[in-house]
């Protein structure tokens, strides 16, 4: 079976979030996900792409399907240039929110998945990769 | 502008959310619901969520603000139809509910409302008057 190429996806608005959680659902869908790993992914893609248009200024979604010693997976890439996360331990904690939240974006979507990267830098912008597997 | 309806049955407002929101369109929801309790003296509001493929952080303080404001000017909320796989997402990224009510279906939420209306006019009738 032949995976589909990356794309990269805009995040700019609140609509942008929308269409970043339809994309990511379609895509699991075709790599065979179950509903509820479905769902699981769609919820962190929203909380992770909405943290990058409130916060980040800004950014993109790179979605990325994986073929790995017969795994099957989705790996998404939360890039945006905006201030960046001063604690990530602390921003990690839930309950923990810098503005009008209910401080369970990040930390609750590291819950969702199988695989939770962050990399961020004051001033450079935050990267969150996140992965599923089937 | 996009909107999601609100529809008057008695002293219940109902609302089925048939797309998927983005973050103003459930602040406008928020705000309409509100106003509309008011206008319309509602004593309760039913909220279908059965079509929703996905609750996160923020639809789920709307509805918890929802619940909240409701409360606060004399109306109960039920939330009704969640679906399996939106119910255990929303326990793994630790969205509580809790003060949020919630029934299986909308004739469950129906039959609560009327009981929590119900149960308020009694409040209301044995209380001492005069004191």
């Amino acid at each position: 079976m032949s995976l589909p190429g990356p794309e990269t996806l805009e995040l700019k608005t609140s609509e942008d979030v929308v269409r970043a959680r339809q994309r990511v659902r379609v895509c699991m869908k075709d790599q065979g996900f179950g509903l509820v790993d479905q769902t699981k992914m769609v919820t962190a893609t929203s909380e992770l792409a909405r943290n990058a248009v409130d916060y980040g200024l800004g950014g993109t979604m790179r979605i990325e399907s994986l073929e790995e010693m017969g795994r099957i997976g989705i790996r998404l890439v939360f890039l945006d240039h905006g201030p960046g996360i001063p604690d990530i331990d602390l921003a990690l904690t839930d309950g923990y929110t810098s503005g009008h939240g209910l401080g369970l974006g990040l930390g609750g979507s590291k819950r969702l998945v199988n695989e939770f990267e962050i990399w961020s830098k004051p001033d450079e912008g935050t990267r969150v990769t996140i992965t599923r597997w089937r | 502008m996009e909107k999601i309806p609100i529809l008057k049955l008695g002293e219940i407002l109902l609302v089925s959310i048939q797309v998927d929101m983005h973050d103003r369109l459930a602040i406008t929801l928020q705000d309409d619901l509100t106003a509309r309790i008011v206008k319309d003296r509602a004593r309760g509001v039913l909220i279908d969520i059965s079509s929703l493929e996905m609750v996160d952080s923020f639809i789920g303080r709307m509805l918890g603000n929802i619940a909240a404001m409701s409360q606060a000017l004399g109306a109960q909320t039920v939330v009704v139809g969640m679906r399996p796989a939106v119910a255990i997402t929303i326990v793994e990224l630790g969205l509580s509910m809790q003060n949020v009510r919630t029934a299986l279906n909308v004739e469950r939420g129906i039959e609560m409302l009327q009981r929590a209306v119900e149960e308020s006019e009694e409040d209301t009738t044995h209380e001492p008057s005069g004191t």
